[in-house]
């Protein structure tokens, strides 16, 4: 089954004395898919991979791993995760080889496969020049990418990766985001992230958390170009709005000044060309013609900048 | 069980592959030592006593240098200890064990388990110490092993005690600290009990419950049930306490 249910979690919130730090969130997670968390700092990322991760109960709700309820059977569920943490959980007076071997006893890899699963981590995470040396002695970026070995030591299903990139270099971010793109072919991939060109480079959907609630959460289509939302014309010879909203395409018109409009686009459609052919035919005089789409930065800024949360909470209390 | 034992095998590593084991027990091994000699000599000077007063040799080590070594136990146990929580909650490693497919009671267990081989580690080169005696005199076995086992249980209960405060508190010398005040509060119970029998409400039980009293009787070449049976339940009561902690904590 490729659509398979990996995770499921249900109006998860959690409670840090007075404060909310993650409420009522809901999410899930398909075979194949790579979810990119993002949030302004405080948001609730982190609490919320903890919860997912098991390593936090949530104050309500509940996480389902592979249909496994994490609270009723949490050996079994957590049989089926990867975790790596904002900090990497490492030992450093073990050697890379040691701790990997460690931890794949840990998540119950068999005896006989141990060696195995230790070689592939360490093949999928680069780590193969310094296998022999202490973990405390090697620089940020390994000891990340020895964290990162030990979430998929196992092959678990799901994986969790709180901010994996963060302490490396350039180069070494581009091979992590390979190594996180070959992962969601097989695994399921939570990742958070502030570096929103790495969410949208790796990602196929996006949720954005901002004081502990989920303000957006979409698919996300690299392949396909940016989707058209609205297209400002700007006209010399106007005609009246009718003759605007006639053209396939355009679902409602908003006067601008100096003959401007924006033309609120209907799903899925790019009137541009109609509209340029209108404007010759008829005369109009198009001097301006361009889209407008939002990017993922505009959503984020715009979703988790101090008004719209104002207003969000404003909705709420409604 | 299974994991259990990968902890215990991956906690025994670690204890080993830090200086800080190693410093702990060569200073253990010299002030024991140092000990063992004032003993002997101790002895060897008082050999001439009537025949009434006579102890053997077994005695004044088994008696003599077996408790001194507890009181340095005592002081050295919560530094290992402190490594088991407090370090790694700190470092952030604990994460690995909360996120694993273990049980707390796995955790806490294997974690256990992971520290007696250095209590087996420490009793070990004391045993050591004694049996080179072998060499020159006639050693009562059974007395000193009744001994060694006494502190086999000692160590194993002051390590128990100690990975209860490393859960505690996120500081490792807190933990270090808290440890020692939890272990020795138990030690004194009994001088407490005993110092005012008739002020102090329950002193009776106080100093049944105190971990000195039981350790008498071991010391002395006597292998009784209740007290192999109070230190085992000290241990289980720290260890459950523990893992009740961390579920605390948890949620």
């Amino acid at each position: 089954m490729d659509n398979e249910i990996l995770i499921e979690a249900q109006a998860l919130s959690r409670r840090y004395g007075p404060t909310m730090a993650v409420s009522e969130l809901n999410l899930t997670l398909r075979k194949g898919d790579i979810l990119g968390l993002l949030g302004p700092n405080g948001a609730g990322k982190t609490t919320t991979m903890k919860m997912l991760a098991g390593c936090l109960a949530p104050t309500s709700g509940a996480v389902k791993i592979k249909g496994i309820s994490l609270a009723e059977e949490p050996k079994r569920a957590k049989a089926h995760l990867g975790y790596l943490p904002e900090q990497p959980p490492l030992y450093p007076e073990l050697t890379v080889n040691e701790y990997l071997r460690y931890c794949a006893g840990l998540h119950g890899v068999p005896r006989a496969e141990r060696e195995d699963a230790v070689a592939r981590a360490k093949q999928a995470c680069a780590l193969n020049d310094v296998a022999q040396r202490l973990i405390g002695n090697l620089s940020k970026g390994y000891q990340q990418r020895v964290g990162l070995a030990q979430a998929i030591i196992h092959r678990p299903p799901v994986v969790i990766l709180d901010e994996p990139t963060i302490g490396l270099d350039p180069i070494q971010i581009r091979e992590i985001r390979a190594l996180i793109r070959e992962l969601g072919h097989r695994h399921s991939v939570i990742l958070s992230s502030h570096i929103l060109p790495e969410i949208q480079a790796v990602c196929s959907r996006v949720m954005i958390i901002n004081k502990g609630r989920v303000v957006y959460a979409e698919a996300l289509n690299r392949s396909a170009p940016a989707r058209v939302e609205s297209v400002i014309v700007g006209l010399r010879r106007a005609p009246d709005e009718a003759a605007l909203k006639n053209i396939p395409g355009v679902r409602d018109v908003q006067t601008l000044s100096n003959g401007q409009f924006r033309l609120a686009v209907a799903p899925q459609q790019d009137p541009r060309e109609a509209l340029a052919e209108a404007a010759v035919k008829h005369g109009w005089g198009l001097t301006e013609l361009r889209s407008e789409s939002k990017s993922l930065e505009e959503i984020f800024v715009e979703l988790t900048s101090g008004d719209a949360a104002a207003a969000e909470t404003l909705k709420e209390a409604a | 069980m299974n994991t259990t034992l990968t902890i215990a095998r991956a906690e025994a590593r670690r204890i080993f592959a830090s200086p800080l084991a190693w410093a702990v027990l060569a200073v253990l091994q010299l002030i024991l030592g140092v000990f063992f000699v004032l003993y002997l000599n101790a002895y060897s000077e008082g050999a001439m006593m009537s025949a009434d007063q006579y102890m053997g040799v077994s005695d004044y080590i088994g008696g003599g240098l077996y408790s001194t070594a507890n009181v340095v136990f005592l002081l050295v146990v919560p530094l290992l200890t402190m490594r088991l929580f407090a370090e790694e909650r700190k470092n952030g490693s604990i994460t690995l064990l909360y996120s694993a497919p273990a049980s707390l009671i796995e955790i806490v267990l294997g974690k256990f388990l992971g520290l007696l081989s250095f209590v087996l580690a420490a009793v070990g080169l004391l045993a050591l110490m004694s049996f080179t005696l072998i060499a020159g005199t006639h050693l009562d076995l059974g007395r000193i092993a009744a001994g060694l086992l006494g502190l086999l249980l000692m160590m194993s209960a002051f390590g128990a005690g100690g990975l209860f405060v490393s859960t505690l508190t996120r500081e490792p010398v807190i933990a270090a600290v808290g440890g020692f005040g939890l272990l020795l509060l138990i030690w004194i119970l009994q001088a407490v009990g005993q110092s005012a029998p008739q002020t102090i409400p329950f002193s009776q039980a106080l100093s049944y419950l105190s971990m000195t009293g039981h350790f008498e009787s071991l010391r002395r070449g006597v292998v009784s049930t209740e007290d192999v049976v109070y230190y085992l339940l000290f241990i289980a009561l720290f260890l459950w306490l523990a893992v009740l902690r961390l579920d605390m904590e948890r949620s």
